[in-house]
């Protein structure tokens, strides 16, 4: 931490402020894994974490190591752009993966087909 | 000043997230179904690569940011594969 001693105030309250916004969502959107009542419901609180959560964090990093290097260090952004590109195309997979299951053992409560959807299984089947 | 309000602010968020990865650890060894353990282990995976940034900020050591990635590409395979599997029954068909 020497070389955090350094640092003008403003750029000390910018990271802190990233920071704390950062975690605190991820850890807003992991309490809500805990706490919403159906799998439908939990996966859409990990998307906290995964777009504000990291960008916060990755941020926070990004404006320590340019303020205590002295030169621009953007390498961080590779993870914010490789989360963002990635964790829709997981979650949409294994919400697809969720509803295939739950259909095919018939239960309750499964969000419904839509007719366009519908015409396109037919098809396919 | 600058030091000490860094220092704090990296406690708070490292606490944060290490609780953050508790709640996703519980939802991984409770959670009532297959897939509800999927989304845990993809939200351990999350929280523990930005755990890891958080490190890298506290250390001052810029190589923390590559074990980051490394491990936010093996979450992504990972779940893609567990996905694949509870879909299919199959990963490589």
């Amino acid at each position: 931490m020497s070389a955090a001693a350094d640092l003008p105030l403003w750029v000390a309250l910018l990271i802190a402020f990233f920071l704390l916004l950062g975690a605190g969502l991820t850890l807003i959107g992991s309490i809500g894994l805990v706490r919403l009542g159906s799998f439908y419901d939990r996966i859409h609180a990990p998307t906290l974490g995964s777009s504000w959560g990291t960008a916060g964090i990755v941020l926070a990093s990004m404006i320590f190591f340019t303020a205590t290097e002295g030169r621009p260090v953007v390498h961080e952004i590779l993870i914010g752009i490789f989360v963002t590109a990635t964790m829709p195309v997981t979650l949409m997979l294994l919400g697809r993966a969720t509803l295939y299951r739950d259909r095919a053992e018939g239960v309750e409560n499964v969000p419904e087909m839509l007719a366009s959807s519908e015409s396109i299984s037919k098809q396919t089947e | 000043m600058s030091a000490t309000i860094i220092f704090w602010a990296v406690t708070i968020a490292q606490t944060a997230l290490a609780i953050a990865m508790m709640c996703a650890l519980y939802r991984m060894i409770r959670g009532p179904r297959a897939q509800d353990r999927v989304l845990g282990l993809d939200t351990l995976y999350m929280n523990a690569m930005l755990l890891l940034v958080t490190i890298g900020i506290r250390s001052s050591n810029i190589a923390y940011f590559e074990t980051a990635l490394v491990i936010g590409m093996l979450g992504f395979v990972a779940t893609m594969a567990l996905a694949k599997f509870l879909m299919r029954g199959e990963v490589i068909e």
